[in-house]
């Protein structure tokens, strides 16, 4: 009996244990027959207000072969157009910017946040995917990635293992990514810390040219990224499942944003300069995500949760839900909820004190510093024959960056330096 | 007094031991449903990846983190 009750806990806990990590489960028998192609297509609209507008295609094409021989093939697409904030701080008076090509000058009116609208990129992605069982109760997959834009390339390769146990009620998988990205932006990449030169201050373009050259480096740079993924999945009853995933993610290479500056201020709050910003150039990044999901009488409930930390001190906290509600044996509503927040990279500064000198690494742009962030949506589709579905998809998200605890100085007190960021998102989807 | 959290602890656990977790295979009705996938509507959940890659400083969880674009 003490044997018996021992092995209870020890099955205890293990249960336990098994909960806490997580991939996805196969939820079928295998099906020996081959299946005709399935079409995933979605075009996606979103819009910042006053900033970015991006327009992105999707085209998702999918084929079991038989005995979940799996193929999925996808082409997105996407166009961007608009401002991006450059992480210069506001002024009481009109500002002057070069352009990241040097080719030409924009202003920013007293009081604006400056915005750089010249963005404008179109690029296009391909991936391809292959699933099939191996051995008894395992499965492997393998994977390509190319992503090509304008100024930017980047490839991927990825594969993953995964073993069922327990009549396929748990999963646990181990998955690997390498990822190659190549930068070479418009203008080129600037020299950390470089003043940005200005036509005006010049005698002749000439000296201008040379002014403006000198803050850049040639030719390209490039990341590789290398991502593990340790997953478990856990179907607790019949209906609830469950997924816990670790993941480690190290970058390594230029993982500056070429496009973004800081401000360098005196004690009244007013720029001096502008110069150009510099990022460490690794970062190793954790994360951990939980996801359950609960079929319920009239709808479906999923709710997650992800915690990641990484070597740059930014810790991040994402609660993510979609609640199903089935309105008719073929429509369904599907509101949506997501909550994120984050901490400030230990080298963010909204600004650079012109008594201080420069540090060795620094960044205005708001996506490294802290923030909140909600998103509110709702999901209606429409189930229709043979599988086919409809489905329209519009959201709000926010942004909303907060200052980590820097007492601005003089005019910066007056004037909006952590601006809120609104975006709609509106898509259509259509599956057949 | 003291050992109460932890009898609760082992009852909780001792409630999800392994064996009472699951279902039989003729018991996969629900599960089997495409919303009860774990990435049931991928392209959604791409697409609201690559939005919030290119926003917020955090990536991945469910899937691979890195690579992808310029992003500005």
């Amino acid at each position: 009996m003490q044997l018996n009750q021992r092995n209870n806990i020890l099955g205890a806990l293990t249960a336990a244990t098994c909960t806490l990590l997580g991939a996805p489960a196969v939820s079928q028998e295998a099906q020996s027959v081959e299946e005709p192609w399935k079409f995933d297509t979605a075009i996606l609209y979103y819009g910042e207000s006053e900033r970015v507008t991006a327009v992105e295609g999707v085209f998702s094409a999918t084929k079991d072969f038989g005995n979940e021989h799996i193929f999925n093939g996808k082409v997105t697409i996407d166009g961007l157009t608009g401002a991006s904030a450059t992480g210069a701080v506001p002024q009481p008076t009109a500002q002057t910017f070069t352009r990241p090509s040097g080719k030409d000058e924009y202003d920013i009116a007293a009081t604006e946040i400056p915005l750089d609208d010249t963005f404008r990129d179109t690029r296009v992605q391909l991936n391809g995917q292959w699933t099939q069982p191996a051995w008894q109760d395992y499965r492997v997959s393998g994977g390509l990635h190319v992503s090509k834009e304008y100024d930017y390339l980047s490839m991927a390769v990825n594969g993953a293992l995964a073993k069922d146990f327990n009549q396929r009620n748990t999963t646990v998988s181990l998955g690997l990514s390498y990822a190659f990205d190549s930068i070479d932006p418009e203008g080129g990449r600037p020299v950390a810390f470089a003043s940005m030169p200005l036509k005006r201050d010049f005698a002749s373009e000439q000296q201008y040219q040379d002014a403006f050259d000198a803050t850049r480096l040639t030719g390209s740079d490039d990341k590789n990224t290398l991502d593990l993924l340790l997953g478990v999945t856990q179907v607790i009853n019949r209906r609830t499942i469950m997924q816990l995933n670790y993941g480690v993610s190290a970058v390594d290479g230029y993982l500056t944003d070429p496009f973004k500056m800081l401000s360098v201020v005196n004690t009244q709050g007013l720029t001096q300069a502008l110069v150009y910003e510099n990022r460490p150039d690794n970062r190793t990044r954790h994360n951990v995500f939980w996801q359950t999901k609960y079929a319920m009488d009239s709808g479906v409930a999923d709710i997650s949760y992800r915690f990641t930390t990484d070597d740059w001190d930014i810790d991040s906290h994402t609660l993510d839900s979609r609640l199903r509600y089935n309105l008719s044996p073929n429509t369904y509503i599907q509101p949506h909820f997501r909550y994120y927040q984050q901490s400030a990279a230990d080298f963010y500064q909204p600004y650079l004190m012109a008594s201080d000198g420069l540090p060795q690494f620094a960044s205005a742009d708001y996506r490294v510093g802290e923030m909140t962030a909600f998103t509110l949506g709702v999901k209606y589709g429409v189930l229709l024959d043979q599988g086919k579905e409809l489905a329209f998809r519009l959201e709000y998200y926010q942004q909303d960056p907060k200052n980590p605890g820097f007492d601005a100085p003089g005019v910066l007190q007056d004037l909006d330096l952590y601006p809120s960021v609104k975006a709609v998102m509106a898509q259509v989807s259509y599956r057949f | 007094m003291k050992r109460k959290p932890v009898i609760v602890i082992c009852l909780a656990l001792s409630l999800s031991a392994c064996a009472s977790l699951g279902v039989k295979p003729w018991e996969r009705d629900l599960l089997a449903k495409d919303e009860m996938a774990l990435s049931a509507d991928p392209v959604d959940l791409a697409l609201d990846d690559h939005i919030y890659f290119s926003k917020e400083a955090a990536s991945g969880g469910r899937a691979f983190a890195g690579g992808g674009c310029g992003c500005n």
